[in-house]
Order: structure tokens, then sequence, then C-alpha cells
């Protein structure tokens, strides 16, 4: 029988998350035992080869692509965790939210103390994705099955459920893995 | 700030003999005269008063009458109730707002007129209706308004308007009011004829726990909503330790759709005043204060002539009627805006001249009310039905209404129904007997106690109005076929989120929540799994609620959940695909598209 | 002692009480934890999270202000109970900013160690993100709004025990929040970094200057045993 599937994703994240997975040191052959990995930037598989179990999440969703993504992991996976407290309600980069994307923009290109943009305007090529309004957490635009919170979630947090959902087993986080920092 | 408004606001603390537990009065004095009450007033009123400038911002800041930002010297208050709405209230906004040049929560560039919605005035029945300043216009149609602007823009003093004449005691010239009474059924307790006096002479000739005694055997109970038997309130107050005593009339509904205290304090304040005074005698209280929301404040001179002259004639002040020892007074404390303060110790808070938060239970007011001495808050309906007990005796009003609601209420019925006004009906009258007479027999539902009551559907409407079935503060809402129900039960919500008082968290969270997913269905984005999200939601709000604004707020739509469930069906669906249909990516890339000045590649419209 | 007690049941559990005691001060002197927030020792119970609800013979009540009455039967850690306080603490997660990823309160937060008790790995209502604002006027004290809940210790504290009221509510509804004793800053106040005021707050609305961060992860008071633990340990 075919192992079963795992992607990742790093939204508006900063790779902590990904770190974590990392840090189950040498879990981490008994994980490649269980399953294969699919789309991740771990193996840099920009597209997914087949239907997975698990899709990781990393980050928010700060601009188009974020979503993009975030609907094709959807699309692909029959389980789908916000990993960490940015999946989770946007994190640090939802520091914006209480503020007009305007005024984020003007302030990063136009009128930081710091900004030399001599041609006074907001990047806005086409390869650059168009940023969201705010930033959204990542159940405010798919259905997620599963929330890992942590800052990053620690590789404990990771590896218990990991190993319960492959083993079908409820994901009854105890006190010490569920943190927010 | 010039020294003649320094000098002013000193006199305003002044006259309210510096002290702070009148800060309702001099705050109200200091809006009236600067137009707001600015931090720089506040620090004068705070060292005038020997309190912080901080605890009067604390006091201004809660009333939707007061401010810290300079109004217009004319305010336009336009209800925007659900009645008023029924009844054309968007089109006269639309109206008054074109005729000012500003939008609402705006004012006039040249500072003169200030507009802005509120909700409930007590007007229902003659929607759509407006304070203006003080004065009340009801009966509003988009000519009326255009006319009112231009004569304001004139002569910016309200009074002088003509907003057309009202009856009974509307015509007294110290109320001058276009405001009608709309008496539509008289009943026998309350609006029927009565031997003036005598129920105070009656209870005088008693001994005070035997005028308790009265009223229990009555089987009365409170006509403000909440039902509690009113010898046993008067009991516990009497009973309980303290020097001093007080009687509280509630005054303040601001239940949408209720308005008949406003009728009975414009034809029955005899009765009313009567009733306080035996109340007074009951439980040993010297003083009652008569809490009048602010939105009634066009009668305040009336009823202080009133008061005055019943102490002309020896029914107030020292050794009332000859009795000697019994001495009592009434006074009148406005509210400015508050629809919390209708709950009865946050009441007790404005009063003591705090924010109107509802306080820690127990002690409850019996034990420890105004200045924590032992006070009796009852409803202005109540004392009245308490005058009639004591001038005919319990029996008498046991013989009317039904078994366990013994006597009459006073139902204010407005909505869709051809003879909106005030009905006095005896307890155990059927839903559509009322929906018969105020002509409304096609009724799709109807809203029995207004929005912290319940919705009731046709199926139900043969329950009856008592306190083991259909309970009311006296607000009967009808809604006809055509009516958008969830568009109503969305506008209560925005009510209850407008007026929470915000000291505990479910009421003050839980609202905004419960709104906020009410929009999504309307929208069309709803699944199935929200209808029950709402309803664990609401369940929580009401448990763990402090007071009862937020342990009913959830009643619309909870009812309506039960009630009208098909509304709510018909508009969710599943999302088969996992994605969020609130979520609109098009929406959300608009302000970056705009910066940008370039179109998303990725999502096209 | 000749002090009159009684006794009432907390899930079943008797429990003694001294007469005038509140629920939650008989529990605390029991062993038994009821979870709270805006409750401290010492100060006037402000009843205003409404976390240590319980029912009181079938009715709920705040455990903080409700006196224990001989006889009564207490639900406390029911499915019911715990499910609407799981409700309150997502409330006040979702109402705030709470960024505890870089909050130096985080690990010794009680609003962040009751909703580690209750399990919560994300609340169930959805972000509200308000725009709150800060105060750094103060040479040594810190208000972040983003974390305030409004709980009342501070306004308490100021005008109770350090007889100052530097702290009251202003506004009402969902627009209300803690205002300062100035026209407009805590810099303007005559607040100290002695006053109780300074130290009772439960998240990291007021925080004191250069202090933070001082216990490193691991060592926090709710990194390890959940908040409580020091009451449960009575029994």
């Amino acid at each position: 029988m075919a192992k079963p599937k795992i992607a990742t994703a790093s939204l508006a994240g900063c790779f902590g998350c990904h770190m974590s997975i990392l840090d189950i040191d040498e879990r981490i052959l008994k994980l490649i035992e269980l399953v294969d990995f699919d789309k991740s930037p771990i193996d840099d598989l920009k597209k997914f080869t087949g239907r997975c179990l698990v899709g990781l999440i990393e980050g928010g969703c700060a601009n188009e692509e974020n979503v993009h993504n975030l609907k094709y992991f959807r699309e692909n996976c029959d389980i789908l965790i916000s990993l960490g407290d940015c999946a989770i309600s946007g994190g640090l980069p939802a520091m914006r939210n209480s503020m007009p994307l305007k005024e984020c923009l003007d302030e990063a290109y136009l009128n930081g103390p710091t900004v030399y943009n001599p041609s006074g305007k907001i990047p806005s090529d086409k390869e650059i994705p168009l940023c969201l309004d705010r930033v959204y957490p990542c159940h405010e635009i798919v259905k997620m099955d599963y929330y890992l919170p942590g800052c990053p979630p620690s590789a404990d947090t990771i590896w218990e459920a990991l190993v319960a959902l492959l083993n079908n087993k409820p994901l009854d986080l105890p006190y010490e893995l569920i943190k927010y920092d | 700030m010039s020294d003649s408004l320094q000098q002013k606001i000193q006199e305003i603390c002044q006259s309210s003999n510096n002290d702070r537990v009148r800060m309702m009065d001099i705050v109200q004095g200091v809006q009236k005269e600067l137009g707001c009450v600015s931090s720089e007033a506040m620090s004068i009123i705070a060292k005038a008063t020997k309190s912080h400038h901080v605890e009067v911002e604390s006091v201004v800041s809660f009333y939707s009458f007061l401010s810290k930002e300079q109004k217009g010297k004319t305010v336009i208050r336009l209800c925007n109730d659900t009645v008023d709405r029924m009844k054309g209230c968007e089109k006269v906004a639309e109206a008054l707002s074109s005729e000012l040049g500003i939008g609402f929560s705006e004012t006039t560039a040249d500072g003169k007129i200030t507009l802005e919605y509120t909700p409930c005035i007590g007007m229902c029945d003659q929607a759509p209706a407006a304070l203006i300043n003080d004065v009340v216009a009801p009966s509003l149609t988009v000519e009326k308004v255009k006319e009112i602007v231009q004569n304001l823009k004139k002569d910016a003093d309200p009074s002088k308007l003509s907003l057309g004449i009202g009856d009974g005691n509307n015509v007294d010239s110290l109320v001058r009011s276009a405001v009608k009474n709309n008496i539509l059924k008289t009943g026998d307790v309350i609006f029927t004829d009565n031997e003036s006096g005598k129920g105070l002479e009656n209870a005088l000739a008693l001994k005070p726990e035997e005028v308790v005694e009265a009223v229990k055997v009555s089987k009365l109970r409170g006509r403000g909503g909440a039902g509690f038997p009113t010898g046993l309130k008067w009991q516990f107050t009497r009973s309980a330790e303290g020097k001093e005593k007080f009687v509280i009339c509630n005054a303040d509904e601001g239940e949408p759709g209720t308005f008949k205290d406003r009728v009975l304090l414009t034809e029955k304040f005899d009765l009313l005043f009567e009733g306080m005074t035996i109340a007074g005698y009951a439980i040993g209280a010297a003083t009652g204060i008569l809490y009048l929301r602010g939105e009634y404040v066009y009668l305040k001179k009336f009823l202080e002539a009133k008061l005055q002259e019943r102490r002309d004639q020896g029914l107030l002040g020292d050794s009332i009627k000859g009795k000697d020892g019994f001495n009592f007074d009434i006074r009148i404390q406005s509210g400015s805006g508050a629809y919390i303060c209708g709950e009865e110790s946050a009441l007790i808070s404005s009063c003591e001249g705090l924010r109107g938060d509802p306080k820690t239970r127990p002690p409850f007011p019996a034990q420890k009310g105004y200045l924590a001495s032992p006070t009796s808050v009852n409803n202005v309906e109540t004392l009245c039905s308490a005058t009639r007990i004591l001038e005919k005796g319990s029996d008498w009003f046991l013989s009317i209404g039904s078994r366990e609601s013994s006597g009459t209420k006073v139902l204010s019925i407005s909505g869709y129904c051809k003879n909106p006004g005030i009905y006095e009906v005896p307890f155990g009258t059927k839903v559509f007997d009322l929906l018969k007479e105020v002509g409304a027999e096609d009724a799709k539902a109807v809203l029995v106690a207004g929005p912290s009551g319940q919705f009731i559907a046709p199926n139900e409407f043969s329950r009856v109005i008592c306190f083991s079935d259909l309970g009311t503060g006296g607000a009967i809402i009808v809604f006809g076929p055509k009516c958008d129900l969830l568009k109503a039960v969305h506008e209560y919500m925005e009510f209850f989120v407008e007026e929470s008082c915000g000291y505990c968290t479910p009421c003050r969270v839980g609202n905004v929540l419960l709104k906020k997913k009410l929009e999504e269905i309307m929208e069309g984005n709803g699944q199935p799994a929200d209808l029950d999200y709402l309803q664990s939601l609401g369940e929580s709000v009401k448990k763990s609620s402090r007071c009862g604004l937020g342990q009913t707020s959830p009643n619309p739509i909870l009812t309506t959940l039960k009630n009208f469930k098909p509304l709510y069906e018909a508009l969710v669906k599943v999302s088969e695909d996992g994605m969020q249909p609130t979520f609109d990516i098009r929406a959300a890339l608009g302000d970056a598209e705009q910066a940008a000045e370039r179109k998303s590649v990725l999502y096209t419209d | 002692m000749s002090e009159k007690m009684i006794t009432f049941k907390i899930d079943g559990v008797e429990i003694k009480a001294k007469v005038g005691q509140t629920i939650m001060q008989a529990a605390d002197e029991a062993g038994v934890y009821i979870p709270r927030l805006c409750y401290l020792k010492d100060l006037t119970p402000h009843g205003s999270c409404r976390v240590c609800t319980v029912k009181v013979n079938g009715r709920c009540q705040t455990a903080c202000t409700e006196p224990a009455v001989d006889g009564a039967e207490v639900e406390n850690k029911t499915e019911e109970i715990e499910g609407i306080r799981r409700d309150i603490v997502d409330m006040l997660f979702v109402e705030g900013n709470h960024f505890c990823m870089f909050c130096e309160k985080s690990g010794n937060c009680e609003l962040q160690a009751e909703a580690y008790r209750l399990s919560i790995c994300a609340p169930k209502f959805p972000y509200l993100f308000p725009a709150r604002d800060l105060d750094g006027t103060h040479p040594d004290i810190f208000i972040d709004r983003n974390r305030c809940i409004l709980c009342g210790r501070c306004v308490n504290a100021s005008r109770d025990v350090d007889g100052k009221t530097v702290f009251e509510f202003v506004g009402r509804g969902s627009e209300k929040k803690v205002a300062v004793n100035a026209d407009a800053n805590l810099g303007d106040t005559n607040m100290a970094i002695t006053d109780k005021a300074a130290d009772v707050c439960p998240v990291g609305a007021i925080i004191k200057k250069r202090v933070g961060f001082a216990v490193p992860v691991g060592k926090r008071i709710y990194d390890e045993k959940p908040i409580g633990s020091d009451i449960e340990a009575k029994s």
C-alpha cells in the first residue's frame, strides 16, 4: 500500500514553523517511513503530484498569491492544518490590520524615514502579488480542519499531531504543548 | 475658554451644590450651555465637585446626549427604530440630509445644526419622529422636514417651530407639544375615572405594613417587564436596614416599541405621584425620584409644576395630609440617552451621577440601592396601579385580569397596523384579539415585549398576554406579510450592540459577533453550521451576561431561529469545495489595485 | 473560633464556608479552582469578565460576587460551564489584538493561561482587529490598549488602594476603554511605578518599562503548570 502523502506551504509566515518541522530531529527518519512528502519547500516540489492526506499551512494570507496557494492546498489535501499563530490569527503580519493598506504602503514605499525611492511610486510590477486589504487567518479563506498554535509550534506538538492523524486518533494536545508563543 | 464661560460652568455646578451625586444635572447643564462638555469643562467640573477629570469624562462619554465634541446649537435626532423605518424614516433621513447638506453624525459648516440618528424615542405610534433638541417632531414627512430645516436656518430655536398640535395635556402651556396620546382602548385600572387622592387617604389610614400587605394580596407585579411582585419588593425595602430609604420611579422606558409611560406621564401623573407617595409611606422613604428618560424631557417643566401643585395642596412635603411624621417629596432626575438605564440598578447608578453601569447583585436595590440605602424601583404603570389598589381594594384588583396575573396591562402597539396607539387590556387577552382590534389580522409576526422579548408566528397568536405566557413591559410590534423579518432582527441587534454598556464580556463582544454572523447569513454567505453557531453563541450570551440587557439581547435571533427557521434555512448552503463564501477576493484586492494602479492578473472580475 | 460556618457543594464535593464569603473565596480556601480573570484577591470583585460563571442551584452566577449559601449546589467543571468559559475567553481574544508571540507578558499572562487551561487551540470567533492606541508617555509605565480586557483591576486598585483614580472607564459598549486622569496621556497623571495599579494587570496592557523578558521561556509562571495549580495543591 502506498504511503500517505504530506504537503506543506509557507504563506505569510517566516518559515519558523518549517524550521520547527525539521526540529523533530531523528524522528524525521521515522516520519519518512510513515509518509511521503509532496508539494513542499522541503523538497521544492512546485506542484502536487497527487492527492495528499495532510497539508500543513504556515502563515496567513497577506496577498493574492497566498490565497491562490491556500486554495490549491484545499483542493488537493484531505486534512488542512493551520500550523502556527500566523496561520491561525494572521500573526505578526496582521499588526497592519488595524490600519488601511494604503497607509502601510505609503509608509513602506513613500514616507518612511529610511525610504529611498526616486520613482515616488508604490511598486506595481505584475510579478509582485497584490496585497489583500488586510491579513486573513487561513480559516477565513478556506475551511481548516485543525489548529496547532505556537510561534512556532514546538517540534513535539507537530510530531504528536501527525502521529495522531496518521493513526486515526483524536488530536488531544497535552497542556505543555498548547502554547501561543 | 473665556472667564465668563468658566464662571458659567462654576455656576452650573453651584446650582447643584457642587454635589458629585448630581453630576447628571451638572453635565446636562453644561452640555446645554456650551453644546459640549469639553475637556476643559471637565476639569472645572471635577474641581468644583471634588471628583476627577476622568470620572467626569467617564459619565459624559457614556450617554449619547452628552458629548466631548462640539455639537450644533440645534441637534436633530431622527429616530431610526424599526417601526420608524417601516413608516418611511429612510426617505425622511435623505430629505434631512440633502436639505442640510450634511450626513448623519455631522454638523453644518456654520456649526449651527447637528444631524444624528437615535434609537426609539417612544413615538412609534406617530413614526417617523425626531427630537429637535428637547422638542418632539412626530409624524414626519419629506415635505415637513424640508419646512423644518428652512425654519431652523432662520431661527435656531426649535420651540418656535409649528409642528402641529397634540391632544390632551400635550397642549398645556408647559408642554406645547405636537405629540398625540392615541389612547385607543381604555380599561378598568389606569385609563378610567378615579377618585383622586382616595388611594393615598386610604393608605394613610392603614399602618405601612398593612399597605404592603394590601399590595401583596393584590398580586400586583412589576409592569416594566421583569414582573417582580411589587408587594414583596416593598416589603424587602421596608425591612432592610438603612437610615434613609428611597422610592424611585423608572420612567426610562427605552424598549423599542414602548411608549405607554409617555402617555401615563402626560395624562396620569396624579395616579403616579400618588402611587409614589403611597410607596414612600409603605416602605418608610422620605424621598422619591422620578427618573425621566432624556427623550421625555419635554414633559419635565409640566411635571415639575404638577409636583409643585401637590406640595401646595399638602400632598407632598412634611406631614402629608396632616399625617404626623410622614414627610415625602419627589424630585425629577432626567436621563441622557441610554437604554441600559431602564435596568433598575443602572438607573440607580445614573441617579447617583455615575455611568449607567448596572450594579453587582447581590446586594439588590431593596437592600442597598441609591447611595447604598434600601431603594424600591418601580415602573410608572406599577405605581399607578398601586394607587388604584389602595383606592378600590385588593379584591377589586384581583377580580380583573387572569388568575395569576391580576389587573390590566397598558400596551403600546405599533408597526404594521391600522390603529397604532395605547391599549389597556386585562391580562389574559389573546394576541389575535389584539390584532383584530388594531387592524392587523394578516400579520406575519408579532414581536411581544420588544426586541428583548420574542417574535411569535401566526400559529402562536392564540397565546395570551400574562406573566405565565407572554410577559411584556408593554411593547407590541406587528409585522406585516411583506416585512423582511431578518432585516428587523438585524436592526435590533444593531440596537443592542449600540446600547450595551460594555461592562461584561458576553454582552459587549457576543452581540457584536452575533450581528456579524447574521450579516454573513443575510448576504447569502452563510452555511448550515452557522445556525448552530448563532444558537450556541446566543445561549452563552444569555446565560453569562451580567444584567437583563445581555440576558435578553440574543432573543431577536433566538426566537426567529425557533419560530421562523425557514427564513434562515433559505439563505444558507453547504460549501462543497471547502472555500469560505464570506471571503471575497475581489473586494479584498480593491485597495491594492488602487494603490498599484493596476488590476490583478490572478483574480479578474 | 466562633465564626458561623455553612456547607455547600461544588460539583458534588462538600465545601465549608464562613458566612458572608463568596463562592470564590470559599472554593479557593478549599482548594477548588474556579477559573477567573477580573477577580483579584484584595480588590473589590468586579464581576465583569464572567469567566468565573458557575451554576448555583441551576442559575448562572459569577463565583466572585455570589455569596456562598448553605446547602447550595454549585456546578463548576461541567461541559456546559466550560463551554461558556471557552466562549468568553475566545471573545476576549478576538476582541483585542493579542500578539502573544512578542508580548512580554506571554507565559505570565492570565488570559493566555486560562485559554491554555481550557485547551483552546484557536478561537472559534472571527478576529475583530480593532484599532487601539498605545501610551508610552510615562517614564516607567507603558499602556498597550490592544491587550486590554477591561477587567477593571487597574481602575479599582488606583481608586481604592492607591487613592489616586488614575484610571476610569470611558465610552460604552464596544467603544468602552480605560482612560487616564488627564487630558490625554498617562505621563500627565500622578501614577507611580510603586502604585498597586501598576502591578495588577492580568494581561500585558499595563507594563513596567525595562523589566520585560527577564525570565526565560520554560521558567515562566504558566509554562508548565496550569493557572490555578497553586490553589488546587491545597486540596
